[in-house]
Order: C-alpha cells, then sequence, then structure tokens
C-alpha cells in the first residue's frame, strides 16, 4: 500500500520553501482563523453540540468494532438497489478497479466530484496514462489541477493560491473560451462554470467520493457547496464512488448526526448547500440517475490501524478542522507534507498508512499544542498520536542520533539530582558569564539551532537550587 | 483556629533553575504569602524533553525521580503550565500499567500551575502588588489545554496596583516554543513566534507577561533580535513585586 506522489521526505526543504514564498505566506495569513472562527459560531449557536459530537464518536467507535458486519451489510444493501461493490486491497487495486469501469464504459473522459481517495491513489496521473481524460469539477480542484499541483486543504483544495494567480491560470488556460468574462470574483467563477458545462456534458463516467456509506440502505452521502458533484454523478452514464471503507456508518439516522457535525467543523456552515444521497443506478421511472452504480471500497493501508493503537484516527470525516487550527499548518501550507493529508491529521495518518520510514518528519514537526484535539469533531487525540509515532521512532532507533544522544545525556544527568546540581550550578555561571552583560548568549555553534533566528536569553548565573541550598530565600 | 499551613513542594522547572531563578524565589513568595510552608526537594527535570520525543523510557526514568522527590507534600506546585501538564496529564499515561500507575495518579491530583494553585486552592484574591505600565498576557498551551490556567493569572493580574491588562489577538494559538520543536524546525518554530509576536505588539502593551518560561524564551528571542521595546517576564516577578532586575534577555543594569 502506497499513498501516491508522497514526498514527505523532503519536509524540511519544502517548509523553508513555503516559509520564504511571500505570496503563499499572504495567502495563508488570509485562511488564518477564518474557518475556525465561523465553525466557532456555528458549535457557540448549536446548544447540543458537544453532546452531538459524543454521540458521532459512539457511532464511529462502534462501526470500528463491527467494521466486518456493517461493510458486508453496506455491499448487500448496494447490490440489492443494482449497484456494484468492488473491494480494493490498496492503490494499485483500486486503480485497476476504476480504469477497467472505464474501459467497459468506453470511456474518454471521465469527470470528477472531490475525493480524497482519490488523491491517495493517484488517480488522475493513472487514467492519463491509459488515455483517460480526468476532470476535475471541484473549484478548488479544477484550479490546483490546471496548475498540475495537488490540494493542498482538505476542504479548500487552492486555498494556497489568490485571486491574482488564479486568474493568471484561468487566462492561460481558458484562451479558448468564445466570450471570457472578466478577472473579477464573479468572472473567474463564471469562466469555470462555462469550460466545466461542456465537460459534464462529454463526460462518460462520473466519480466520486463520499462522506458516508450507510449500511442500512446502501447509500453513499456526500456534501458539496457548489453542486458539481451532483452534474459529475448524474450526467455521466457510469457513476463511480470511491471511499475508504471506515466512511461506514449504520443508519440512515447516524448520517444525520454525523451530517450536523460536519458542515459545522469544516466551514462553520449548519448545512453545506448540497447534501447528495445516492442509491444505485436510475431505475426505470426515476428522472435521473447513472445507468451503473459502482462503489470501490478502499483499504489501502485502513485495516492495519483498526488493531493498533492509531486506530481513532478511522474516526476522521475529514472535515479540515484541525488543518484550520493548526499554527504549524498556516506557516509552511499544505503542500509541504508531502502527503494528499496534510495538517495534523495528515501529519498522524500519512506515517500510519505509508509507514515511518519516509515519513517521519510528519509527526516531529509539531509544537504539540493542543489545538486540533481541542477543535476535533470526532475527539481524535492527534498530539497523543504524533507522539506515539515519535515513541516508534524512538523505538525503531530511527530518530536523529545527535538529538537522542543529548536526551539520553540529558536523562542520565536529570535521572540524578544531585549530579544534575552540580553540572548546571558549573554550567549556568559559565553561561551567564558570557552573556549576562548583553543579557543573551553569544552564537555557539551548540546553539545555532535557536540563535540564528533568535536571541538566546542569558542565564541570570548560580541556579535557583543552588542559591536555595546555599540558604537564600526570598 | 486557623487551619494548618500546607506543605507545598516547589516543582521549580528546569528552566527556572537554569535560566530565572527570580522566578523560583518570587513563586516561593507568593506561596509563602498565601499560607503555605514551602519545601524545595532536590529535583532536576520533569522528563518532558524525553517524553515529547518519544523516548518513553528515558522520560519514565526521570519521571520517576520526580516522583519520588514530590511524592511526600500536601501539593506540588510549579511556575509553568506544561511541566505542570507533564505531572498532571502525561505521567499517569507515562506510567499506566507500571507499579508506579497509582503514585503518578495521586501525584496528578496534588499538582497545580502556580497562578491557579493560588486563585482556585488558596483562595487568593490579590497578592497586593505594584507593577507601573500596559501588560499583556500569553496563554501557553499547556496552561490553556492541559494545566486549567486561563482566567487565574488575570485575576490576580487586574488587581495589581498601576497595571493595565490589553488582551491580544489569535491567544489560542501556539508561540512555537514546543520544547525540542524549537531546535528540531528551528525555521517554523521561529515564524510561529514572529506570528506571536506581531500579535502581542499590536495590543501596544511594553510587557508580556506568561507562566511559561519556554514560551517567554522564544518570544522574547524573536522581540530581541528584531530590536523591540516589549519586555518579557515571568507572571510570577510581577506578583511578587519583584521587578528591579533586568527582564527576560536583558542585560544587567
Amino acid at each position: 500500500m502506497t499513498l501516491h506522489r508522497l514526498r514527505s521526505e523532503r519536509f524540511r526543504d519544502s517548509a523553508d520553501e513555503a516559509l520564504s514564498d511571500a505570496e503563499l505566506q499572504a495567502n495563508l495569513a488570509k485562511l488564518r482563523g477564518n474557518f475556525l472562527a465561523r465553525r466557532a459560531r456555528a458549535r457557540d449557536s448549536l446548544p447540543e453540540f458537544d453532546a452531538l459530537v459524543d454521540e458521532a464518536v459512539g457511532i464511529k467507535n462502534h462501526v470500528l468494532d463491527h467494521l466486518d458486519t456493517y461493510l458486508v451489510a453496506f455491499e448487500e444493501a448496494v447490490e440489492a438497489s443494482g449497484g456494484t461493490v468492488h473491494w480494493a486491497r490498496d492503490d494499485a487495486e483500486a486503480r485497476r478497479v476504476v480504469l477497467q469501469i472505464c474501459r467497459d464504459a468506453g470511456a474518454s473522459t471521465v469527470t470528477k466530484g472531490k475525493t480524497m481517495v482519490s488523491e491517495e491513489i493517484g488517480l488522475n496521473d493513472w487514467l492519463d496514462e491509459a488515455g483517460i481524460e480526468a476532470v476535475e469539477t471541484d473549484l478548488g480542484e479544477y484550479i490546483v489541477q490546471l496548475a498540475g499541483e495537488t490540494p493542498s486543504h482538505i476542504i479548500a483544495p487552492a486555498i494556497h493560491k489568490n485571486r491574482r494567480q488564479i486568474s493568471a491560470l484561468f487566462n492561460h488556460h481558458h484562451k479558448n473560451l468564445p466570450d471570457r468574462e472578466a478577472d473579477d470574483l464573479d468572472g473567474l467563477l463564471a469562466d469555470a462554470r462555462q469550460m466545466l458545462r461542456g465537460r459534464f456534458l462529454a463526460a462518460d463516467v462520473g466519480i466520486t467520493g463520499a462522506n458516508f456509506l450507510i449500511a442500512e440502505t446502501g447509500q453513499t452521502v456526500i456534501v458539496t457547496n457548489e453542486g458539481n458533484g451532483d452534474l459529475t454523478q448524474l450526467l455521466s452514464g457510469v457513476h463511480v464512488v470511491l471511499a475508504g471503507i471506515e466512511k461506514i456508518v449504520p443508519t440512515l439516522e447516524d448520517a444525520s448526526t454525523l451530517l450536523r457535525l460536519l458542515a459545522r467543523s469544516a466551514t462553520g456552515q449548519d448545512m453545506t448547500s448540497y447534501t447528495t444521497f445516492s442509491a444505485g443506478p436510475r431505475r426505470h421511472d426515476d428522472h435521473d440517475g447513472p445507468d451503473s452504480f459502482h462503489v470501490v471500497l478502499v483499504d489501502n493501508g485502513r485495516t492495519g490501524l483498526l488493531g493498533g493503537p492509531n486506530r481513532d484516527l478511522l474516526r476522521c470525516i475529514r472535515c479540515g478542522c484541525c488543518l484550520n487550527a493548526c499554527p504549524v499548518y498556516a506557516k509552511v501550507g499544505g503542500h509541504a507534507y508531502g502527503s494528499p493529508y496534510s495538517g495534523p491529521v495528515g501529519a498522524a495518518l500519512t506515517p500510519s498508512l505509508a509507514g515511518l520510514a519516509s515519513t517521519s518528519h510528519l509527526p516531529n514537526a509539531s509544537s504539540l499544542c493542543g489545538r486540533c484535539e481541542e477543535v476535533c469533531p470526532m475527539r481524535i487525540p492527534l498530539p497523543g498520536i504524533l507522539r506515539r509515532l515519535r515513541n516508534e521512532e524512538a523505538e525503531r532507533g530511527a530518530s536523529p542520533p545527535v538529538m537522542r544522544t543529548g536526551l539520553q545525556l540529558w536523562s542520565v544527568i536529570a535521572a540524578r539530582p544531585w549530579i544534575y546540581r552540580v553540572l548546571t550550578s558549573l554550567t549556568t555561571r559559565l553561561l551567564a558569564a558570557m552573556g549576562r552583560r548583553r543579557g543573551h548568549l553569544p552564537r555557539l555553534p551548540l546553539t545555532r539551532a535557536w540563535t540564528r533566528t533568535r536571541d538566546l536569553a542569558s542565564p541570570a548565573g548560580a541556579t535557583f537550587q543552588s542559591r536555595w541550598k546555599a540558604g537564600e530565600r526570598p | 483556629m486557623s487551619e494548618p499551613r500546607p506543605r507545598v513542594a516547589l516543582l521549580v522547572t528546569c528552566l527556572v533553575d537554569l535560566f530565572r531563578p527570580s522566578v523560583g524565589f518570587a513563586a516561593v513568595r507568593l506561596l509563602e504569602d498565601a499560607g503555605c510552608d514551602v519545601e524545595v526537594p532536590a529535583q532536576s527535570c520533569c522528563g518532558q524533553p524525553a517524553y515529547n520525543s518519544g523516548e518513553r523510557h528515558l522520560a519514565m526514568k526521570v519521571a520517576r525521580t520526580m516522583l519520588d522527590a514530590l511524592e511526600p507534600y500536601d501539593y506540588v506546585v510549579a511556575p509553568s503550565g506544561s511541566c505542570t501538564g507533564m505531572v498532571t496529564r502525561h505521567y499517569p499515561a507515562l506510567f499506566e500499567g507500571t507499579r508506579d500507575e497509582e503514585r503518578a495518579r495521586a501525584l496528578a491530583r496534588r499538582t497545580f500551575e502556580l497562578t491557579r494553585f493560588l486563585v482556585e486552592i488558596r483562595g487568593v484574591t490579590t497578592t497586593g502588588s505594584r507593577f507601573d505600565g500596559m501588560v499583556t498576557w500569553h496563554d501557553s498551551c499547556s496552561c490553556l489545554r492541559e494545566a486549567g490556567t486561563r482566567e487565574a493569572p488575570r485575576t490576580l493580574l487586574r488587581t495589581v496596583e498601576g497595571t493595565v491588562l490589553k488582551e491580544a489577538g489569535d491567544r489560542e494559538v501556539c508561540c512555537g516554543f514546543g520544547g525540542t520543536f524549537a531546535v528540531k524546525y528551528p525555521a517554523i518554530s521561529t515564524a510561529m513566534a514572529e506570528d506571536k509576536a506581531a500579535r502581542l505588539e499590536e495590543t501596544g502593551a511594553d510587557t508580556v507577561l506568561s507562566a511559561d518560561l519556554g514560551c517567554l524564551l522564544n518570544i522574547a528571542g524573536v522581540l530581541r533580535r528584531q530590536g523591540s521595546p516589549m519586555k518579557v517576564r515571568h507572571v510570577a516577578e510581577v506578583l511578587a513585586d519583584d521587578t528591579a532586575g533586568p527582564a527576560i534577555g536583558e542585560p544587567d543594569p
């Protein structure tokens, strides 16, 4: 199992590039607090929010305890309504399944609603190699596709771009549009709408993700604010739903409970503009709907989490709330993580799915401030999971040797208070003598990681404990 | 008849011990004024650097030393939300399933951050100190999310004579310290600290106060490097009327 285009190994370089990209910094700064403030308002105006969270966590935990049962029930319900369920153990199987469906439909173009699983398995590149054009229809996804990029945020894929950048992109790619609109916001929207309209009508297959899969009814559920998902799945003859196996909920009622949390946590809306339930292909007396309906259930590492200590991650409903709360994400943006999943949940999920070997920066690049856990509507203990991943790395002896030796030395000293006192007493006196006149220490090789960008305050002199031991009192 | 004076162990914290002993003495004075008998058992570090770096075994060794040292007291009080959180939140998790689990839980129940202890446990309403100027408060993440300290320092600061408290924006956002994170990812850490410093400076306050020396060293590090006039101090110094000495990162007069 792999995650497509995984580049987490170069996190440090990507982060540095992001930090020195003034335009990106300005774009990210605009995001700061915006979604979260709306989320806070939505939460405050719903007195039962916390009770809903408890209920939702309970639903997901129950599902994870009985995932096998519910998956099979879901499959039966989908087939009863005339659809087909495909099981994909990993990314490669998922790609093959989707390609086969496209080939069987004789497809030359497919439209796509928003699906993170598609990013995970690298579907677009794969279809492209097979000569099938995949067109993203979510506006943000469409923008990043034109730019040859990947989404930088789970729910706002192009959040790293500003209007000027989007306008330039459209000017380049929409040259052939007969009546090019102006470059203001409405104009850009009209532009994209005009481009996509033709795509919707021409598509042979429509691929969407799923926010929920309902075992009781065999329905798949998507939420959008643009209605693009509906056009994707209705206007082509074949609807393919790509979903991770953890998206299952037992009943329609459970889906409603989770829906009440999803939009509030994501964008601060009570509900998204569109919430679409799909149940099988079009029946003879239906007004519309696809001729065939496929659900591809993707594992790609998820069952590996199921029995392990990071299982709580499978409760994630991809609301993106933790990204909005994360001060690291706010500085480096989503692309730095080098994974389809960025921010706190990405830092926890990416190594859990793809292994720590090439992703170990992600759990380490966090101040463990805890804000993600505080806002998570599924109460996923993200800092705890990041810490556990660090522990896993340390136990494999894979953490950076300098840091490890330093911590070992510190711990040996700290476990013996008298050695600690003698050593620190000497050291602080020495450092105080070096820095007290200026108030901060000179830039020593050992302190470089701190002092290159910040002053390091000088110790004041002897340690508190040595002064206390010598009888000094306030 | 007056209540017996509780025996309180000061958890000095290694940063205070090493960088700013005056905070330790200020804490002792505040606790004594609040009717406590204060002792300073021989101690070192709470083990958080190792714990957060995933070195559980090392962390446990260090934490067990602290457990032994701090156990005999009615209360343990730290001038830090971070070290308090380590004891109250993470010691029980660290020792879970070991013979020390119950000891760790018991210690966690008796351990408090200094300002919260003064206000909520000792019922202190004012420390009667004086500090002239406009101050702003930096909520450390650990105070907010682990130690339960949000209102207590504000309650006390509002009674300090000569002090005006001006709140900053983005108060719930981390300053970028994060212990070893600050040196493992210095560029990100500094960028976060610069954002924090900007929010603090926007208040127009001349001093920033907090309950955590780690954050304060980080914030002071950026402010001093930028040549900002804003001063940085630990809240205990202001509450204990011990502000004659240089602020954090300032030279000796």
